[in-house]
């Protein structure tokens, strides 16, 4: 039976992530091997996280109508009303750079050895706006460490699909695509780092980046980038695509973080969809005492 | 520029049914914004899109009130300019809800917070400064102010001209650096017309003076 463990965690009492690993194998064998033995059927649930909030939900219909992928267009509503232009089968992802198993996989291969989990993250869009997201995947460092990166991958970079055919918003010049984002290989390896293939039980749709797409909570939405085709492992730190945009704006850590605002306006508040009052931004997005280590000695206002 | 054509309405139904028809019309976004909200239809985020949609129309009816006198001389069709004041107004009624919209909605009356925005934020500096510019525009329409003002009343009513190009530079600057500027660079390229076209009736008697060979 699984136990329900407050969300707020400190760094100590946060298990270590290798042993983590182990323990949920072995809860999702003993579980499995106990509903096959009573029922004869395999495990198909998703595996609930302790990672996850229990805040409440943002509805499927607003998740879905609601998002940024300016592949697609820029208003809010270009993307679930183009997306299903891009075709999602066959998907490949080319995997390249410091790492001993380079290659170009199928999607099949991509998920094959992962078995998929639910984590609840809240997602708080560097606009103002925030959501609370039931996502289905896998942590991205099992991904990550299947192509065996070198001691030189200080970083990860990813790319989303370019094609103006499938993406008519690529057709105009509103940002340097494909759409590339990184982030350092400890960020990527951090156990919240999340593949997603899936939200609310159900296959991603394309205008939420089916069918693969990285889940970063605690860093504005645009970090999370969305239908992936490219996964480099990197020395130096890469550029992103808001980045080239905008280098005073959108840096590339890009931390939610309530004390530094965004030129424009500030990143104190937020609307959650559906709330009508404003809410308090929280440090890392309410992640702080799973991500700050990372941050440990770095001034956070030049690194935003 | 000489009239192209010359269109009137006849006079009762010009006051008694066209001008209503318009003061209808300029309600009519208001009423859809309120049907939208009470049926739910403005999506995930019907704040935002009530804020929005306000500041839009603030523009729109700006941009309107500056067509009429270009569209007489384009046209002939005098009468456009008897509905100038109450397109203006209709801009200042627009951005007043614009303004509570941003006060109530996003702020909340958190007055620091929006002292702060307006010391810190270019895009919220110039949208204010255009609404102080367009209040007294608004508390002089009446007659007896036209009447009192003179000849000042005329040189007072100029401030449209900076008022606009700022209420277009306020949503400008609000889009993401170059990603979004598509629709406020149509407000822009609209804003140029009408103003390139009183420069150029102001400029172009001047040039004409020298003679021009051909």
């Amino acid at each position: 039976m699984l136990i329900k463990r407050p969300f707020d965690l400190t760094d100590n009492a946060v298990t270590d992530y290798a042993l983590y690993q182990r323990r949920r194998d072995f809860l999702k064998t003993l579980g499995g091997m106990a509903l096959i033995g009573a029922s004869g059927l395999p495990l198909s649930a998703a595996a609930k996280s302790t990672f996850s909030t229990d805040e409440e939900q943002t509805p499927f219909e607003d998740i879905t109508t609601y998002n940024n992928f300016y592949e697609f267009g820029t208003d809010k509503s270009d993307p679930a009303r183009y997306a299903s232009m891009m075709k999602t089968s066959p998907w490949s992802v080319t995997v390249d750079g410091e790492c001993a198993k380079p290659g170009k996989l199928n999607l099949e291969d991509i998920l094959k050895p992962h078995s998929k989990e639910e984590r609840i993250y809240r997602l708080r869009c560097v606009e103002g706006w925030s959501m609370v997201i039931p996502w289905l995947g896998f942590p991205l460092a099992d991904l990550l460490k299947r192509f065996e990166p070198t001691s030189k991958a200080k970083y990860v970079s990813f790319e989303t699909l370019f094609d103006p055919e499938q993406m008519p918003g690529q057709k105009r010049n509103v940002l340097d695509w494909p759409y590339a984002e990184g982030l350092r290989m400890d960020e990527a390896m951090h156990p919240l780092s999340f593949m997603a293939t899936g939200l609310y039980g159900k296959d991603l749709l394309n205008q939420n980046g089916a069918p693969l797409r990285l889940v970063v909570p605690w860093k504005y939405g645009f970090k999370s980038i969305k239908s992936i085709v490219k996964i480099s492992f990197v020395e130096e730190q890469p550029d992103t695509s808001w980045g080239r945009s905008a280098p005073g704006e959108y840096g590339f850590y890009s931390n939610v973080n309530p004390e530094v605002d965004h030129p424009r306006w500030s990143q104190r508040k937020e609307r959650r969809i559906g709330e009508f009052r404003k809410r308090d931004t929280l440090m890392f997005n309410g992640y702080a005492e799973q991500v700050a280590s990372l941050y440990s000695g770095m001034d956070l206002r030049k690194n935003y | 520029m000489r009239a192209l054509i010359s269109v009137q309405i006849r006079e009762p139904y010009f006051t008694k049914v066209f001008k209503p028809v318009v003061f209808a019309l300029a309600l009519l976004p208001l009423a859809l914004l309120g049907w939208g909200v009470w049926q739910d239809t403005l999506g995930a985020n019907p704040i935002e899109t009530v804020t929005r949609s306000l500041g839009e129309w603030t523009l729109r009816f700006l941009l309107l009130t500056l067509l009429l006198s270009p569209l007489r001389r384009a046209t002939g069709w005098v009468q456009g300019i008897r509905l100038r004041r109450m397109l203006g107004l209709f801009a200042f009624f627009y951005g007043v809800l614009h303004l509570l919209s941003y006060l109530w909605l996003d702020q909340f009356f958190d007055w620091a917070e929006i002292w702060y925005d307006i010391v810190e934020r270019p895009f919220i500096t110039v949208g204010m400064l255009a609404f102080l510019l367009m209040t007294p525009l608004a508390l002089t329409s009446f007659k007896a102010a036209i009447r009192k003002l003179g000849r000042n009343w005329q040189r007072l009513h100029t401030l449209i001209y900076p008022l606009t190009a700022l209420g277009v530079l306020h949503f400008w600057w609000l889009a993401d650096s170059k990603a979004r500027t598509e629709v406020p660079l149509i407000y822009a390229v609209l804003l140029a017309i009408l103003l390139g076209e009183r420069l150029w009736r102001w400029f172009a008697p001047r040039f004409n003076k020298t003679p021009v060979t051909h």
